[in-house]
């Protein structure tokens, strides 16, 4: 994979390390760079970081050393606004993310709070809907829809603000398999830099052509992710299991 | 008090009520009860009016009977109260199937169940004719503070979620053998309930992140206006001024 | 207890619908300083628990049920700003959408539901707390007594407001002995729920309970200082004292509860009526063929003398109160003994 070197990577994580507020420390000095158009995964067992690396991609955790860079913008206080709307985290659970009363209004909450108004705000919100093919489904409430629903109206909440890179924590958790590959397409198809955090390793194979893994705080390797998921000594020292009965070398990955 | 609150409450349809703005709608009921209560209770057939007003605005809506007289259930703990009154109530006595009742406690009584039903039949049209999510846009055009707006907005948008993690609780409860039978288990009801705490609080952390994340920066940003025409709101005052009409005659007759 | 239309006079009600208003008014400014522009989704959630939990019934004796209240539950969980708030949207709320609680009559309810619940609740709890010592045990009491407190305080107040503007003239004594005596017992099983709930999220996110954020802090700094049990040793020995001071005060403030019942109960003879029609309503309703009460929910059963009826209120109440009083130390109790053996690394990260 050789990674394009005109414009800006989308995503520039370097030296970053972070300690809670009550000592306990989740990142030693993460570096990660993901370039415009990639799709990564990020692999980690429970509690090596993940969730709180996601926080720092939106400047939501302050860098206690190294920093972050989002499309050669750095993540500081003065450039939040265009950070967060540059960066889409769709969170785990979609009933976090879906807190409005319907979905338009869900979807219509991030461009109007950049200053999006009318007729062009009403454009952006249907867009977003119709690429996860939720279109039908504007006026209702989001406690109304099934969770696969949700969960695609999550995406397009984030993709309403026309993110630069879209953030996934846990995509497909609690997703029946036709929900799943339903979201598998819909990522698939969209034109975004994607950072994918899951357990799901059939799906970062799937979805993901690089994967990292994330482990004790550090990036502890960098690689293409069929040839991670094959390495099986590096596999166990992570707490990374793959599937019963499921073998990455015999998957033919769809060439993206 | 508990009763009801699980009932359905908004009726789908495209009546003439249901297609008047929030606001108005809001502020027709408000100034119908205000009346009603200023009307003096002697006035019996006055309030035999205000009923037959509040069955058109049914029949208007195409609110079932059935379903209006359901959900007035919620007032029953009111019922009791005032079935007191009679037996209560100093002065002048008089004889009621043989049992002594006092006049002025049946008076009491009869304010008490007349003003509170039809202030519950008004209350019950006005959310069976309007959607939740109007509700809101009528309060927050009626000036209610933003914040307050946005507090019961989430409310409402979570109310269910956490019911469901309630009923899922007690379902995991009873699974283990638990069933709650008196004082000697609400040692483990609040550890429910603190654990609902818990999840709660937690989950409003996650929200207010995830609209952080968004562009949220402590106000919401304006999404739907409602308005209302000249002709909505002379529509929607058609029931307060009849009710004021009615009012006025009560005082005078 | 929602009042609805008709109940309270329209002068009174719309005094009370103003002091509803500068009250949420003021609450709105002191919840943005509390939790800045978190406030939103925070009290929305909190909104929601307390709806949630309004309608969870616990079971009280054979086939009765009550169901929380919430205001000091709110008050000391997420401060007495963001609780006036909660109640209050809660409260705006049922009126709208299921008619509980009249329209006009949402300033009585606010002000008394509300603001007095969680004014007097928070109150009591913050003056507890600071005069007994610092631990888990006398944060859960002073949140057992603030509850307890909090559901009669509000009867009076609105007997208070029943006295300048209620639409029919019941003779104050009976409103107020037949309210207060009422809630007396109401209350009790609040604070019971109160206590219960507080000590249980006291035992796994100290930090959420706003009335102890002091108590929370030392607890942290002790983890991160010294071995991991200390937290649990020091306050150990101070345990017995709190426990019986607090049980005492607790007993005592029971007492003067129910000697206020039986007080009014026997100076005003007439008034015995109304507590034996409060309480032994379906007795008579019975007798003439009439269904079952709903009042029963709270009230004594099958009492055949009003005065053994009065009395009896009492008598439970305090009775109930020692019985739970005890059950609450006991629970607390066992469970810092389990958590002093059990769990040692208990901080957490988020």
């Amino acid at each position: 994979m050789s990674l394009p070197t005109a414009p800006a990577p989308s995503l520039e994580v370097s030296g970053l390390a972070y300690a809670y507020p009550d000592g306990h420390q989740a990142l030693f000095g993460v570096d990660l760079t993901v370039a415009r158009g990639e799709r990564v995964a990020v692999l980690g067992p429970n509690g090596a970081g993940k969730t709180t690396l996601v926080l720092h991609l939106n400047g939501i955790l302050d860098a206690g050393a190294g920093t972050v860079r989002v499309a050669g913008l750095p993540v500081e206080k003065r450039h939040l606004a265009e950070i967060r709307r540059r960066v889409g985290i769709v969170f785990q659970d979609p009933d976090d993310q879906l807190f409005m009363p319907t979905v338009r209004e869900d979807v219509a909450f991030g461009p109007a709070a950049a200053g999006l108004r009318g007729a062009e705000l009403e454009e952006r919100v249907m867009t977003a809907l119709k690429q996860v093919g939720m279109e039908a489904y504007a006026t209702r409430p989001p406690h109304h829809l099934s969770f696969g629903q949700r969960r695609r109206v999550a995406v397009a909440t984030v993709l309403a603000m026309e993110p630069e890179i879209l953030v996934l924590d846990e995509p497909s958790s609690n997703l029946d398999p036709a929900s799943r590959r339903e979201l598998a397409d819909i990522l698939r198809s969209l034109d975004v830099t994607v950072l994918m955090v899951t357990h799901d390793l059939p799906y970062a194979l799937e979805l993901c052509p690089r994967a990292v893994i994330l482990s004790d705080g550090v990036i502890a390797a960098d690689d293409r992710t069929q040839d991670l998921l094959c390495d099986d000594e590096l596999m166990r020292e992570h707490r990374l299991e793959l599937p019963f009965g499921f073998d990455p070398r015999s998957v033919v990955v769809p060439l993206t | 008090m508990g009763a009801g609150h699980a009932h359905k409450l908004y009726r789908h349809g495209h009546s003439p009520v249901h297609d008047l703005p929030p606001h108005c709608k809001l502020v027709a009921v408000l100034c119908f009860v205000v009346v009603v209560v200023s009307t003096p209770r002697e006035a019996v057939w006055a309030f035999a009016l205000y009923a037959a007003l509040l069955a058109g605005v049914a029949a208007t809506a195409r609110i079932p009977a059935g379903f209006l007289l359901k959900r007035l259930v919620i007032e029953v703990p009111f019922v009791a109260f005032a079935l007191l009154m009679p037996f209560v109530v100093p002065g002048e006595q008089t004889e009621l199937l043989g049992v002594p009742v006092s006049v002025p406690g049946l008076w009491g009584a009869w304010n008490v169940l007349a003003k509170g039903t039809l202030g519950v039949g008004a209350s019950v049209l006005l959310a069976s004719t309007t959607e939740l999510r109007s509700l809101l846009l009528g309060l927050q055009r009626l000036r209610l503070p933003p914040l307050l707006v946005q507090i019961a907005s989430f409310m409402i948008r979570y109310g269910d979620v956490i019911t469901d993690e309630l009923r899922r609780m007690s379902i995991a409860r009873r699974s283990r053998g638990f069933e709650a039978r008196g004082v000697r288990h609400w040692g483990v009801l609040a550890k429910t309930m603190g654990a609902l705490f818990i999840r709660s609080y937690e989950r409003g952390e996650r929200v207010h992140l995830a609209m952080v994340s968004r562009g949220y920066t402590g106000s919401m940003p304006v999404i739907d206006e409602v308005t209302a025409s000249r002709t909505q709101w002379a529509y929607a005052s058609v029931l307060p001024v009849l009710a004021l009409a009615v009012c006025l005659l009560g005082w005078t007759v | 207890m929602h009042v609805p239309d008709g109940f309270i006079n329209a002068p009174v009600s719309a005094v009370a619908g103003v002091v509803a208003a500068g009250a949420v008014a003021v609450s709105l400014r002191g919840a943005r300083r509390e939790l800045d522009e978190r406030t939103a989704p925070l009290a929305g959630l909190v909104a929601a628990f307390v709806f949630a939990v309004q309608m969870l019934n616990f079971p009280v004796a054979a086939g009765t049920s009550g169901h929380l209240l919430g205001g000091a539950l709110a008050a000391i969980l997420v401060g007495p700003y963001t609780g006036v708030l909660c109640i209050a949207v809660v409260l705006l709320m049922q009126g709208i959408l299921f008619a509980d609680g009249g329209l006009t009559a949402l300033g009585v309810n606010i002000s008394v539901m509300g603001v007095v619940t969680v004014v007097v609740a928070y109150g009591l709890f913050r003056g507890l707390t600071s005069v007994l010592p610092r631990t888990r045990r006398s944060t859960t009491a002073a949140a057992f007594v603030a509850a307890l407190v909090s559901v009669p305080a509000a009867a009076v107040a609105f007997t208070l407001l029943y006295a300048i503007g209620g639409t029919t003239d019941v003779p104050l004594g009976k409103v107020l002995t037949a309210m207060v005596g009422v809630h007396v017992l109401i209350g009790i099983g609040e604070a019971a729920i109160t206590a219960l709930t507080v000590g249980a999220v006291l035992a796994v996110r100290p930090d959420l309970v706003h009335g102890s954020r002091g108590l929370a802090a030392p607890l942290k700094l002790r983890v991160d200082g010294e071995l991991v049990d200390a937290p649990a040793a020091a306050p150990a020995p101070a345990a017995p004292r709190s426990t019986r001071k607090v049980w005492a005060a607790g007993l005592v403030a029971a007492l003067l509860l129910a000697g206020f019942v039986s007080f009014y109960a026997s100076a005003d003879p007439d008034g015995l009526e109304k507590v034996a029609a409060d309480q032994g309503i379906d007795e008579k309703v019975e007798e003439h063929g009439a269904a079952d009460s709903p009042l029963a929910d709270y009230g004594v059963k099958d009492v055949e003398n009003a005065r053994i009826s009065g009395g009896l209120a009492g008598v439970i109440g305090v009775g109930v109160t020692v019985v739970v009083g005890s059950g609450v130390f006991w629970a607390v109790r066992r469970r810092r003994t389990r958590e002093a053996s059990g769990t040692t690394t208990g901080t957490r990260s988020d």
